[in-house]
């Protein structure tokens, strides 16, 4: 069994004050704190799953920068056995389908049985990059996947619908999946684990070295033009409870819903 | 030209809401591209589903076999693929939902479209169409154009449309299935229904609702205290459902719940439009979270803007003590 498994390197922007730059054209990630995509760290923990239950090997693969190095150095410390970072400005990277070329490009020609990537980037959202990856591989997938269980020349998956419906069905390998949260429970890097890693392969690649024209993934090759970021305006009507402390604030909000016969 | 062609989605032998929202989305385009709403149908039994579709005033393509009796992204793909090449619609609108997103950038791919997904906003501006889509689970709003092609795709989310009411007076026209036979590289199996629990949070008066913001598992009993206190039952995030705090029945959401309770008190969510989905019917709604541009608060009526960890047994200690 041989697993490609793609992972992406987000800003956790939960608790963060966002701003976009003059130009309205990028988003000032100076000041966020950068990590492995909480979907893509499902797939990694399944494509591990697989290799324990079936043998085989787990490469990762990731376009990003050198800090993101640290993100898949973890990979490989929970079993993964290499990476290929692709780092090449030239990708226009708010475009998915752009970046699934390149990730097929790092693919193709390559023997492979199964692909994972996270069903969502927390980041841009568009859950697009895994399906399209399959079509540029021209192999079958399924997006959203809660479930996987490895048959003869087959996997048999269980996606997860509106409503927490599962959809059932089989796709004969190879094939793409993308990983919904919630499928396993990703374990910690083992002590040992992080040591190995470091003794690890992880090339680093850029456009040459993949054989893509920079003109078949760059912005002239996109057929969308990102024109501009803002902050959304957002007509908040709530009621803020204002105070001096958190206590002050708990005690207003606990009179509001007595009073107010909410509880 | 200047026709906009949606893929409407059904399951289970109904019309996803999905569908509806799509068509209140694309009259107005259709209008400033000059040319008219189009509806593909596919799928196997399709004679009530057309009709209800068509009373919306439009044209509906029915493409009814038995082959794609239930959804299956290759086969969609195909059909709806067929329909491009047949229709060279200027626009096509696929659902942002478990079918669409499974569906929708294969085909940008297959027929290399333009492609923009999650849309939330479309216009067309000097003669190029032009998309609105959010980042940073809403907290960014990006504007992207579509460069000048034959058809362009998006994917358009649920609920950021409102379905018009249906003036009657569309038309069903069948079509063929170019589909001829089964494929045996992706086969449906079943449906599995979700799986019931203890207590139907649907039918929830009061509901205590907690996201990733609690941090750890052993901070549940903050909340479990303060859900005792006013007679509420407890509810999560998908984030709170993924970590093993709640089983999934508790999950409200796209993929978890609606609820439409009298109180609905988001304790550490932030407010991502899957989760809101589930949780904007309810009459009265509270938000504790530290972060003062958390989206949650877009839909509150109450809003703390502090540490859960500090605002909640707080607030659970005053509750007793008022409601003695
Ligand atoms: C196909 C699909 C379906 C989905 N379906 C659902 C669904 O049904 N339901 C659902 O909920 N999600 C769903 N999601 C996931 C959704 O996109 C979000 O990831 C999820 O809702 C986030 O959960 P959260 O708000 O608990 O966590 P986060 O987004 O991480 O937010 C945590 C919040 O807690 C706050 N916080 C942190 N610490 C504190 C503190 N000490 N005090 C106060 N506040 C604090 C932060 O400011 C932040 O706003 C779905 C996603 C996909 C891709």
């Amino acid at each position: 069994m041989k697993t490609f498994v793609c992972i992406k390197y987000v800003p956790d922007t939960s608790e963060a004050v966002v701003k976009i730059n003059a130009g309205g054209t990028a988003v000032d990630s100076s000041r966020f704190s950068f990590d492995i995509n909480d979907a893509d760290n499902y797939a990694v923990e399944e494509a591990v799953l697989i290799k324990e239950k079936c043998g085989g090997t787990v490469t990762v693969l990731s376009i990003g920068p050198k800090e993101s190095e640290v993100m898949i150095r973890m990979a490989l410390a929970k079993g993964c056995d290499d990476a290929i970072r692709i780092e090449d400005e030239r990708i226009a990277l708010y475009d998915p389908l752009m970046v699934a070329k390149t990730l097929a490009g790092a693919i193709k020609g390559q023997e492979f049985d199964l692909v994972l990537t996270g069903c969502m980037a927390s980041d841009d959202g568009q859950m697009a990059t895994g399906v399209a990856l399959a079509e540029y591989l021209g192999v079958p997938h399924a997006a959203m996947v809660k479930k996987v269980e490895m048959l003869d020349g087959k996997v048999k998956v269980q996606r997860e619908l509106e409503g927490g419906l599962m959809e059932v069905l089989e796709l004969e390998l190879p094939a793409v999946l993308t990983i919904q949260t919630g499928i396993n429970e990703p374990r910690y890097a083992p002590i040992r684990g992080i040591r190995a890693a470091q003794k690890k392969e992880l090339k680093l690649v850029n456009l040459d070295d993949l054989g893509l024209a920079a003109s078949e993934v760059d912005s002239s090759a996109s057929k969308i033009v990102l024109e501009k970021l803002y902050i959304p305006e957002v007509a908040s009507t709530a009621e803020v409870i204002e105070g001096s402390d958190a206590d002050e604030k708990a005690e207003k909000l606990a009179s509001i819903l007595v009073k107010g016969g909410l509880v | 030209m200047g026709n906009v062609l949606i893929l409407a989605e059904h399951r289970q032998g109904a019309v996803r809401d999905i569908t509806f929202e799509m068509l209140a989305a694309a009259s107005g385009v259709a209008r400033d591209l000059g040319g008219e709403v189009v509806v593909l149908l596919p799928g196997s039994g399709l004679d009530d589903l057309a009709a209800q579709i068509a009373a919306y005033g439009v044209k509906v393509l029915v493409v009814d076999d038995p082959l794609l009796a239930n959804f299956n992204a290759e086969k969609y793909q195909l059909v709806l693929g067929a329909a491009i090449d047949a229709y060279k619609p200027s626009l096509v609108m696929v659902g942002h939902t478990a079918q669409g997103v499974d569906l929708a950038p294969a085909l940008a791919v297959e027929k290399d479209l333009p492609f923009v997904a999650d849309v939330i906003g479309l216009a067309v501006e000097g003669g190029v169409l032009k998309a609105t889509r959010q980042l940073y689970s809403g907290k960014v709003n990006a504007q992207v154009a579509f460069k000048p092609a034959e058809t362009c795709l998006v994917t358009v989310r649920e609920a950021a449309f409102e379905a018009l009411e249906p003036p009657g007076g569309g038309a069903v026209e069948k079509i063929e299935c170019p589909l001829k036979e089964d494929i045996a590289y992706r086969q449906f199996v079943e449906y599995i229904e979700a799986e019931v629990g203890d207590v139907d949070i649907t039918q929830s008066e009061i509901l205590v609702a907690v996201g990733r913001g609690l941090r750890e598992e052993k901070n549940m009993p903050l909340v479990e205290e303060l859900a005792a206190v006013i007679k509420a039952d407890l509810c999560g995030s998908r984030a709170a459902v993924d970590a093993g705090w709640l089983p999934h029945d508790r999950q409200v959401g796209t993929s978890g719940k609606t609820v439409k309770p009298k109180l609905y008190l988001a304790v550490g969510i932030s407010g991502a439009f899957q989760h809101v989905a589930g949780m904007k019917g309810a009459k009265a709604v509270v938000a504790i979270n530290k972060d003062p541009d958390a989206p949650i608060f877009n839909v509150a009526h109450y809003a703390i803007v502090d540490d859960l960890l500090k605002v909640v047994p707080k607030l659970t200690e005053k509750l007793k003590e008022l409601k003695g």
